[in-house]
């Protein structure tokens, strides 16, 4: 896994480099320069207040900002997914048809299958998207992201209206599809654990900046990492 | 105090919150022990139910029937003139007269014809202008207004102008359906269409949609459920434009006959006109249900 906390010896190629991005809303600024890199096939989390910015930063990258006014560098490849936080399936397409949508090859579908097998929602082809349950949607909607390869993925608090079990769950299957598809990760979430366990690096966005960067995964302490994000984010509670 | 197995094995004895009986705080029964607990009815508090219910088959047909019922009981003990209103066995047999010599067949097929050209060229006119107006803007500022201005003036004001330029033959009759049809058509499309959420608007971005595909995918799909409603104001006021293009000047069709009838003081001719525009307008309304029904099967709706 790349390991990068950004800047030292001659640069790696990165499939996001972001540069002083700066986006307002009215008079106020939401992002004051933001500089952002994440190497091909990274996972990063991205933590932060409520209201600091986040969407704002994922929908820039997902190029869903253009009615706002910003300046700055962003850098993403063509291939690019998003996954939100509402599972936003089409009501009125099936579940093989939402996976598939503005898939243009011939073996759309087969290629939708494969997807759905691989969140194991295989044999709910078929089905409305409101006869599945919350979780469900969601995993749909992962498939529908990984259908189409990304190169990156931009996910905006995925499970957060999911119960703490599905959610679980959930992680464990990003985790897997991640590692069979590897793309560069960028997970917006309020949940510090749900970071730390799943990404190789965590971000904290702070007064339109990034204020924290630190390394997670393998051989990190967790416990320590853990007071030391909540601490960043205004939570001083012994854990 | 008990768990709810607990409590639930006791009901059949004890009243539910009444305790003490056979269990203690803390005892875990196993919810079987319990032999009457398999054979019991499948009780369970009655939650209200706020929905209509389920939908059961030929429903609808109930209040049209009792209105038949009453019409005829009404007839049948002379409390109805047939002067005023024929009876019901009258009018039946007038209509196998009139079939016999084959002047309904005649008469219902041409304002069929009528109301099925008028409802088809407004429902493509309505529909048409609807996606161009929610599409793009431009489209918008140049239809948007003009129909806004025609669904001011009553449908039915414009007669006199189209018997000016087109007289009084079929092109008439059935432009008059088409201009009061696709006013809803247009105005439902389009409502329906700027209604579409634009967190989908967003998706098809985010999965890169062709323009077309766009159109197909979402905005058509999306807008159904407007158009649909738009429907069935058409189709109602379909049979309202065509019996007055009918009655007014006209040598066929259900409404001249009626017309006709008028002059020669035949009530009961004019009685069947009347079932008749009945049998078709509820016939052509539960036609655009089932359509809906069809095609909105992944909705869920009250009306089930
Ligand atoms: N379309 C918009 N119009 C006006 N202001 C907006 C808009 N979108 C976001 N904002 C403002 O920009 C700021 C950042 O919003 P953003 O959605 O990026 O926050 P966030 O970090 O994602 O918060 P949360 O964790 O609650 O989702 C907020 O103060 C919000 O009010
Ligand atoms: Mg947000």
């Amino acid at each position: 896994m790349a390991t990068n906390t950004g800047g030292l010896g001659t640069p790696p190629s990165y499939e996001v480099s972001v540069r002083g991005l700066i986006r307002s809303f009215g008079p106020k600024g939401v992002l004051n320069g933001v500089d952002l890199d994440i190497a091909p096939g990274e996972f990063v989390a991205l933590l932060g207040p409520s209201g600091c910015g986040k969407s704002t930063l994922l929908r820039a990258l997902a190029g869903l900002d253009r009615d706002v006014r910003g300046s700055g560098v962003v850098k993403v490849p063509e291939q690019v997914s998003v996954v939100f936080q509402d599972s936003r399936l089409l009501p009125w397409d099936s579940v093989l048809g939402n996976v598939t949508l503005g898939l243009r090859d011939h073996d759309a579908d087969a290629r939708g299958r494969r997807a759905l097998a691989e969140v194991g929602l295989a044999g709910r082809e078929k089905a409305w998207p409101h006869e599945l349950s919350g979780g469900e949607q969601q995993r749909v909607a992962l498939a529908r992201s990984l259908v189409r390869e990304p190169r990156l993925l931009l996910a905006d608090e995925p499970f957060g209206a999911l119960d703490a079990l599905t959610r679980l769950k959930m992680h464990a299957l990003l985790k897997e599809l991640v590692a069979a598809h590897q793309p560069a990760v960028l997970l917006v979430t309020h949940d510090v654990d749900e970071a730390i366990t799943l990404a190789d690096r965590v971000i904290v966005l702070q007064d339109g900046r990034v204020a924290l960067e630190r390394v997670a995964g393998a051989g990190v302490d967790h416990y320590s990492l853990r007071g030391e994000l909540l601490a960043a984010l205004g939570v001083h509670a012994a854990a | 105090m008990t768990t709810t197995a607990a409590r639930r094995s006791t009901t059949v004895t004890a009243p539910p919150f009444g305790g003490g009986h056979g269990t203690h705080p803390g005892t875990v029964v196993e919810p079987h022990l319990d032999p009457n607990l398999s054979t019991r009815p499948d009780i369970r508090p009655s939650s209200r139910r706020l929905g209509p219910g389920r939908r059961r088959r030929f429903a609808g047909l109930v209040g049209p029937a009792a209105l038949i019922l009453l019409w005829v009981a009404a007839s049948a003990t002379g409390l109805l003139d047939p002067r005023i209103l024929s009876e019901p066995w009258t009018v039946v047999s007038t209509a196998g007269e009139l079939i016999a010599d084959g002047r309904l067949q005649e008469n219902l097929a041409i304002s069929a014809q009528r109301a099925g050209l008028g409802l088809f060229f407004g429902i493509v006119v309505g529909a048409v202008l609807a996606v161009l107006s929610g599409l793009s803007r431009v489209g918008e500022s140049l239809i948007d207004g003009p129909v806004q201005i025609k669904r001011a003036i009553p449908g039915l004001a414009l007669i006199p102008l189209l018997i000016l330029w087109f007289g009084i033959d079929e092109t008439m009759k059935v432009l008059t359906i088409t201009l009061g049809v696709f006013v809803p058509i247009y105005l439902q499309t389009h409502a329906g269409l700027r209604g579409i959420d634009l967190r989908y608007v967003e998706l098809a971005q985010t999965v890169g949609l062709s323009r077309a595909g766009f159109i197909r995918r979402v905005v058509l799909p999306g807008a159904l459920p407007g158009f649909f409603l738009g429907l069935r104001f058409a189709v109602t006021g379909a049979w309202v434009s065509l019996v007055v293009v009918e009655q007014i000047n006209s040598t066929s069709g259900i409404g001249y006959m009626m017309e006709l009838a008028r002059t020669y003081g035949q009530t009961n001719i004019i009685v069947l006109g009347l079932a008749v525009y009945g049998v078709l307008g509820l016939l052509s309304d539960a036609a655009v249900r089932l359509l809906e029904r069809k095609a909105l099967s992944w909705q869920r709706t009250l009306a089930g």
